[in-house]
């Protein structure tokens, strides 16, 4: 692998992951980092910035402190704006120096802890990876230290895990998954990571399953059935038909406890296109087309994807040839508009915005396909 | 929960001019990050050198901001990247991996740039990366184009030269030696244009003197006769480095002119450049005549409404703040965390003459609850300004819009007169990345 991209962009990484993750939840988050990542986050990775304040900084490592040692500053940097924000918890989390440098995250937020007595988290991302596995990281953190052992349920209630911007965006997609819960007869416990507070965040354990609808929550939702015996359903309701079943499995799933990936992991027919994307949503949109316009893809995920949310047909790609090489043939592509450079002129492309790859720049193309019945002018 | 602050206590963001030490008013803290988004950034800045195609090679995380501000540019056909990744780190290949990543993404690219800017990043620096021998590498490999370090490692901002004086120093590093025209004069240093109606470069042009800015190079060629300048002009002090190198490596004089808002502080930068080229100096009395009356004429309008001014207006805010305090406007807010060197004189007269006028962080973390509307029209001179105050009514425009000398000002006093009139969406316009990028 070359690790080149001569013409595409690049997916937001694990740092950005923590912040969108944490944004609505009161804490105080830092990136421990020179400067980039701040503006990176605020400009291109967060669709809240302008509208809603949250307390999402960074700690302007400096050279010197990256060699002599800065904890104390950065420490007490912290505290100073800790005493005056309140903040419900305090995440520290890392950039590609303070790995070079060997940051210890988890003794960063036990001293900060120690001196001012909020609850702190220390997440040892490095700015290498993608943003789901921040996501993730940031979710088990919070799994860990907040979520309330719950014995009683509430019956048909939900946790919709895994709703950050970076894949969903801002234009009602997670308020329509709500709605459609809803419809449906769930009752929303809570959603991370938009729409819920850190109250009812804590509270999740009263659900009786979740909805994964990002690889980057399938880990928090196995801690879930580990601790909690909640069981999961994977899938992101795109589309009509889908949607319906989508439901079903999420009702299955609370009479038997049994967990599930709600699209189907084989499929007979030959692909007639590829989509390009986070693996639960691409392929549920995969399924959602074959279902309501017999249209069946190929999903192709240049992120990390554990196999089980990948059906039979479907690739990891991380190299731009090797995706290059997988589209040459493709009938047609749909993807974020950042991929059209490596897109065959043959093929038909539709450009379907995915913010963790383009960030703001075709925000407002992006379809809301939630619940709705999919049409090829879609 | 988060709850509101109070800026003039605890980790100050806010306090009087009185009380504000120069050049750095406040203390660092935890900083933010205002979505806030016309100055410009190292990628935008590069891709002023036309035919060149810059490569940067950095984690994920530093990656994603630069490679979609060339996105946003329209420009990713001149941009690529190379990702570190961990073994890189560990395994110590990293000087293979930046020579193989460059041959590979040449080896594919649908033309042959003229030069590729290189810029490495952070993590070479702290694992001492060869940098020199991947340099040497590639430009035995590729003798036809021209390879230029440039620099993304932010952990350094504060040891030597600063990320914008660093990329302004490498912009003009490519020239190839050529012998010195005294007719031909370049103006370096700025992201804008240089305004061609300005006193700077009707002064030149009108004398017979080639004058020449980044910006008018189209071609490589074009960019290359710049070398043939006898002398580098240059009025934002970031380019300090860049005429300090070019005057040692091509012999090229240079001159510091900065613009002012202060009559006599511009007749005598004027007057340094006339002496220079022995040519003449116009009677500059009627423009002094024409900006009073704009003077009066912006202060009936905007009579005594609270002004704000922030650091990305200008390279000159306080000598636009004292202008206009001097002319009975109501400035009262001036957003920076900090002044450049030519603004020494202004800081002391208006801590003299204005000592209540409030200075404002920017980065300090309170001010991410500090941007709501004061409840009374405020005129706002810059983005970040707009930004804060929550205002519709503001200047939109970096780097003093290219304006320079005189007539600048009565340009700039115009978009201040329009702005006050006139309600732009501070939304929509603040968040654009790089003010006049599309212009490129």
């Amino acid at each position: 692998m070359k690790q080149t991209a001569s013409f595409i962009s690049a997916y937001t990484a694990d740092t950005s992951g923590v912040c969108s993750a944490l944004y609505e939840l009161g804490g105080l988050v830092i990136m421990h980092d020179a400067s980039g990542c701040n503006s990176t986050y605020h400009t291109h990775d967060e669709p809240r910035a302008y509208y809603m304040d949250s307390a999402v900084y960074v700690s302007a490592l400096t050279e010197m402190e990256a060699v002599m040692g800065g904890d104390d500053r950065l420490v007490n940097d912290i505290l100073v704006a800790a005493k005056e924000l309140n903040p419900n918890f305090i995440a520290i989390c890392g950039t590609p120096i303070p790995l070079i440098s060997g940051v210890d995250f988890a003794a960063l937020a036990t001293m900060c802890e120690n001196k001012c007595g909020i609850p702190s988290l220390g997440i040892a991302t490095n700015g290498m990876h993608s943003y789901l596995s921040g996501v993730s990281q940031a979710y088990q953190a919070l799994f860990n230290r907040f979520v309330c052992p719950q014995t009683a349920k509430v019956k048909g209630a939900v946790n919709i895990l895994g709703a950050t911007p970076l894949d969903f965006s801002i234009n009602s997609q997670v308020e329509d998954i709500r709605a459609f819960l809803e419809g449906q007869g769930f009752k929303i416990q809570s959603c991370w990571s938009m729409g819920s507070s850190l109250e009812e965040i804590a509270q999740s354990a009263q659900a009786e399953v979740n909805l994964v609808l990002s690889s980057d929550s399938l880990p928090l939702a196995k801690l879930f059935q580990k601790k909690y015996g909640i069981p999961y359903v994977v899938g992101v309701p795109y589309g009509e038909k889908f949607s319906q079943k989508l439901a079903g499995d999420l009702k299955a799933a609370i009479a038997s406890g049994n967990s599930s990936v709600s699209y189907a992991k084989n499929t007979a027919c030959k692909p007639q296109g590829i989509i390009i994307g986070e693996s639960v949503t691409a392929c549920s949109l995969a399924q959602s087309l074959a279902m309501d316009l017999n249209l069946n893809c190929q999903v192709v995920t240049p992120l990390a994807a554990s196999p089980e949310l990948l059906r039979e047909i479907d690739r990891t790609c991380t190299d731009e040839d090797d995706l290059t090489a997988l589209l040459k043939d493709a009938p047609l592509v749909i993807a974020d508009g950042l991929y059209e450079p490596v897109v065959p002129s043959s093929a038909k492309f539709y450009n379907l915005p995915h913010e963790a790859f383009s960030g703001r720049m075709y925000r407002d193309k992006l379809p809301n396909l939630i619940n709705k019945p999919l049409k090829k002018e879609n | 929960m988060l709850k509101k602050v109070d800026l003039t206590q605890g980790a100050i963001a806010q306090k009087a001019i009185k009380d504000a030490p120069f050049p750095a008013p406040f203390d660092p803290t935890l900083e933010y990050s205002a979505a806030v988004r016309g100055t410009w950034n190292i990628v935008n800045t590069g891709m002023l050198i036309p035919e060149a195609h810059e490569i940067f090679v950095c984690a994920q995380g530093c990656l994603r901001g630069v490679v979609l501000t060339a996105a946003e540019m329209g420009k990713m056909e001149r941009f690529s990247s190379i990702f570190v990744q961990e073994n890189n780190v560990l395994n110590g290949d990293m000087e293979s991996l930046i020579i193989d990543g460059v041959s590979d993404i040449l080896s594919k690219l649908k033309y042959t740039p003229r030069a590729v800017l290189l810029y490495t990043s952070c993590i070479h620096h702290f694992i001492a990366c060869d940098l020199n021998y991947v340099y040497k590498t590639l430009r035995e490999k590729f003798p036809h184009i021209d390879f230029i370090d440039c620099y993304m490692t932010p952990t350094m901002r504060k040891s030597g030269l600063n990320p914008e004086e660093l990329m302004c120093r490498q912009l003009y590093s490519l020239w190839h030696k050529k012998d010195l025209d005294p007719k031909r004069v370049n103006i370096i240093g700025n992201n804008l244009a240089t305004d061609k109606e300005s006193d700077l470069i009707k002064l030149l042009s009108t004398n017979d003197l080639k004058v020449t800015e980044i910006h008018d190079c189209h071609t490589y060629e074009d960019y290359q006769e710049m070398a043939k300048g006898a002398v580098n002009i240059f009025y934002n002090s970031v380019a300090w480095p860049a005429v300090k190198y070019l005057k040692e490596t091509y012999g090229q004089d240079y001159l510091y002119l900065p613009t002012s808002y202060n009559y006599d502080e511009m007749n005598a930068t004027l007057t340094k450049l006339a002496q220079y080229f022995d040519i003449t100096l116009p009677d500059y009395s009627h423009y002094q005549e024409l900006i009073e009356a704009k003077l009066m004429q912006a202060k009936e309008i905007i009579q005594d409404a609270p002004i704000a001014i922030d650091y990305t207006v200008s390279m000159r805010i306080l000598s636009l703040a004292r202008l206009l305090l001097d002319h009975g406007f109501n400035v009262c807010r001036i957003y920076a965390d900090g002044f450049e060197a030519v603004e020494k004189d202004d800081f002391y007269y208006l801590k003299e003459h204005y000592p209540q006028l409030q200075i404002f962080s920017v980065n300090n973390f309170k001010m991410r609850f500090n941007h709501y509307s004061t409840g009374t029209k405020v005129l706002a001179i810059g983005q970040k300004a707009a930004y804060f105050t929550d205002t519709p009514y503001f200047v939109n425009t970096i780097n003093n819009g290219g304006f320079y000398g005189f007539n600048g000002i009565l340009k700039m006093l115009d978009l201040i007169i329009e702005a006050f009139l006139k309600e732009k969406d501070t939304a929509k316009l603040v968040q654009k990345k790089a003010w006049g990028c599309e212009l490129i």
